[in-house]
């Protein structure tokens, strides 16, 4: 099984019509994921590469019946992209963009929270989900991926997250979905949410968790694991040596409540049991350690 | 202790200075004391003479702790304004050099409160806080005396009225004549908070003057460079504030660079790849003489300006290059590492790393080209190695 898409997962293009959104919504279906139309303001009626193109969500759920989004627009209106998508009946929304400012983030998480509860957005600023050989939502390299299982990845860090689906690929381990949930200041979807849906996945077997320095993220999702992860995590924190930048806000240091630096974490996530290692390479080597102690 | 955030992941966050952080207040009429820029003791002097006295002569360096090293005075006459701004400019205060003073009326002080707005991340709510306790830092309020500080949740949707203000001024115990004002200059603090685009506002100290005038004696002001599409006003905060020559041409070649000490110099797409790869390079006993970044979607032009910014570097003994396509092809790096070539004369050997998408492409296109200082390695940790081996030999 995969978590949060699976093979039948209908999914339209906000921003099909652009040179970003062609290129990849493209490279998606040839992997594929069921792209099932396109949404540009004032674009409705034409298509791309045959996918028909709509003028706005509710007019493209109507038409096929889809379930995900994947928005690929510029900074100034994911925002509004993202609640347009939640309105108009997507309840899967994976946005790439990359650059939004916090505030619009902030506001846009708060109201989905209120006003659309059931709706799940991936990112922004993320590569998306791939679950390999059923459904690939975003700029991952498919061929990259290896379906099958039994592992899940979960990775706040782009670049990392196809280092690490490489990593397991090369050893012949695959994944059951591989989800970037980005970087940015409030993601959508964040590790512990990921890690849940894992737990709960029967043919995950195993999970591998890449994080990176700053904020407290990796620190929360360790107390989950703690309480309720009966599946082994390993975990590879970017950032050990990376040099002190600039000193945030005195404010924001408090309310991280931690000092937001790989150590940190990697204290954290070794407390609760979690193998972390020193660089992706090994972190790869162990899950296949792991994976083969199973038997599978 | 200061909680340090390391944060190079962010890039896209910029440092006001003081008085930037002040004049960026007056836009939303938050009341701060009368004042002016300097650059130079004549300056000085001039706005001084134009406030009238007492002046105070303030250092506009983003570093903290001005007071205790000298870089903020009092002057009560003209004679004293030359001596304070002659000591005052170029002075050092930790590796930052004084080249502007902020001049303003000096204010008398009946007490200090903090106030701040900034994002929290964990609960993706904004966060107010608020102290009567200000003037002095606040990690060191919330450590030894917690409950000084009076926390305020704001749903971004629903934003900061002024009757939730009233009740927080209030929850904070600050003196009864400073409350009214207090609480309307929170709530268009708020407004520069949000409208303003800011990732941090932060007034510490706010003061009380003995005539119960509430004002912003001083301004932290962070803004999310993401917002500038929308803020034309921000041009003039974009000042270099780095003096670091490579940090400058990698800035004007629009590449996220952050200057090292050590000899491996490293081009990476991607923050986290990028980190990584500092990480692995100090594993196998080098250090990395940069971090560098550049990004998603790197065409040829792009690798060709961050191997010249690597190449300027005179600590740099080898370039290692690790690159996993996603957006970014690998043949286009490898395009751009010929094209690099082509243009200057690379001074240190170059060990690349190539996967991801195209990369059989971006191999082959190198293969013709490989020798004994342009290599391939296999893998991430196999190429750190080989590179670092480059810094160790004679």
């Amino acid at each position: 099984m995969s978590i949060f898409v699976d093979e039948n997962t209908k999914v339209i293009v906000q921003g099909l019509t652009g040179s970003q959104g062609r290129f990849h919504g493209l490279r998606n279906r040839d992997y594929g994921t069921k792209i099932v139309a396109g949404v540009t303001p004032g674009k409705g009626g034409s298509d791309v590469d045959g996918i028909p193109v709509f003028n706005s969500v509710v007019e493209a759920v109507a038409a096929t019946g889809a379930s995900a989004s994947f928005i690929v627009v510029p900074p100034m209106f994911a925002a509004a992209a993202i609640l347009e998508a939640a309105a108009g009946g997507i309840t899967f929304i994976v946005c790439i963009t990359e650059g939004i400012p916090a505030h619009d983030e902030a506001v846009t998480y708060n109201r989905l929270v209120e006003d659309f509860p059931g709706v799940r957005l991936l990112g922004p600023n993320c590569p998306g989900i791939i679950s390999p050989g059923k459904c690939n939502i975003g700029i991952t390299s498919g061929d990259i991926a290896l379906p099958g299982g039994p592992v899940g990845i979960v990775s706040r860090s782009g670049t990392l997250t196809y280092q690490a689906l490489h990593e397991l690929s090369q050893q012949g381990i695959g994944q059951t979905t591989c989800v970037g949930i980005g970087g940015d200041p409030v993601p959508g979807t964040n590790f512990i949410d990921c890690l849940a849906a894992f737990q709960d996945d029967p043919e995950t077997k195993a999970v591998m968790m890449i994080g990176e320095i700053g904020g407290s993220e990796e620190e929360r999702a360790a107390e989950w694991i703690k309480a309720h992860m009966t599946k082994p995590v390993v975990a590879y924190i970017a950032g050990v040596t990376a040099p002190a930048g600039r000193k945030m806000g005195h404010a924001g240091a408090i309310i991280s409540g931690s000092k937001g630096t790989a150590q940190a974490k990697m204290d954290a996530l070794r407390e609760a049991g979690v193998y972390v290692c020193q660089n992706p390479t090994e972190a790869g080597a162990k899950m296949v350690e792991i994976v083969h102690a199973m038997g599978l | 202790m200061t909680p340090v955030i390391l944060v190079v992941t962010e890039k896209s966050v910029v440092d006001l200075f003081e008085y930037q952080g002040k004049q960026y207040f007056e836009r939303y009429d938050i009341p701060t004391p009368v004042g002016d820029v300097a650059d130079s003791v004549e300056q000085a002097l001039a706005v001084a003479e134009g406030i009238g006295y007492p002046v105070v002569l303030k250092a506009q360096v983003k570093v903290g702790g001005r007071g205790k090293a000298g870089g903020v005075k009092v002057a009560t006459n003209a004679a004293e304004v030359l001596e304070h701004a002659n000591a005052i400019l170029g002075l050092d205060i930790k590796g930052h050099v004084v080249e502007r003073l902020w001049v303003e009326e000096a204010s008398s002080i009946a007490r200090e409160y903090y106030a701040s707005f900034t994002l929290d991340r964990a609960n993706k709510t904004h966060l107010g806080m608020l102290s009567a306790q200000g003037g002095v830092e606040i990690e060191v309020v919330a450590e030894e005396n917690p409950d000084a500080i009076a926390f305020l949740s704001i749903d971004p949707v629903r934003g900061l009225d002024l009757a939730t203000a009233r009740r927080w001024v209030h929850e904070a115990e600050l003196d009864e004549p400073a409350r009214e004002q207090a609480a309307e200059l929170l709530v268009r603090l708020y407004r520069c908070y949000v409208e303003g685009d800011c990732d941090l506002a932060e007034i510490n100290p706010l003061i009380m003057t003995p005539d119960f005038v509430v004002k912003a004696l001083d301004a932290k002001v962070t803004l999310d460079e993401n917002a500038s599409f929308r803020h034309p006003e921000w041009n003039a905060f974009r000042a270099t504030d780095t003096t670091d020559p490579r940090e400058i041409m990698a800035r004007e070649k629009g590449l996220n660079y952050i200057g090292l000490d050590g000899t491996v110099g490293i081009i990476a797409n991607g923050a986290g790849l990028a980190m990584s790869t500092l990480d692995v390079v100090n594993q196998v006993g080098g250090t990395a003489a940069n971090f560098l970044d550049i990004g998603g979607g790197a065409n040829a032009d792009v690798m060709a300006a961050a191997l010249e910014v690597i190449n300027a570097d005179p600590k740099v003994r080898v370039i290692f290059v690790n690159i996993f396509g996603g957006i970014t092809r690998v043949d286009d790096v490898a395009n751009g590492v010929l094209e690099a070539l082509r243009r200057v004369h690379i001074a240190s050997p170059i060990v690349l790393r190539l996967d991801g998408t195209n990369a059989l492409l971006g191999r082959e296109i190198l293969e013709p080209y490989l020798s004994d200082t342009l290599i391939t390695e296999p893998t991430m940790v196999e190429a750190a190695r080989r590179a670092v081996a480059f810094t160790q030999g004679a």
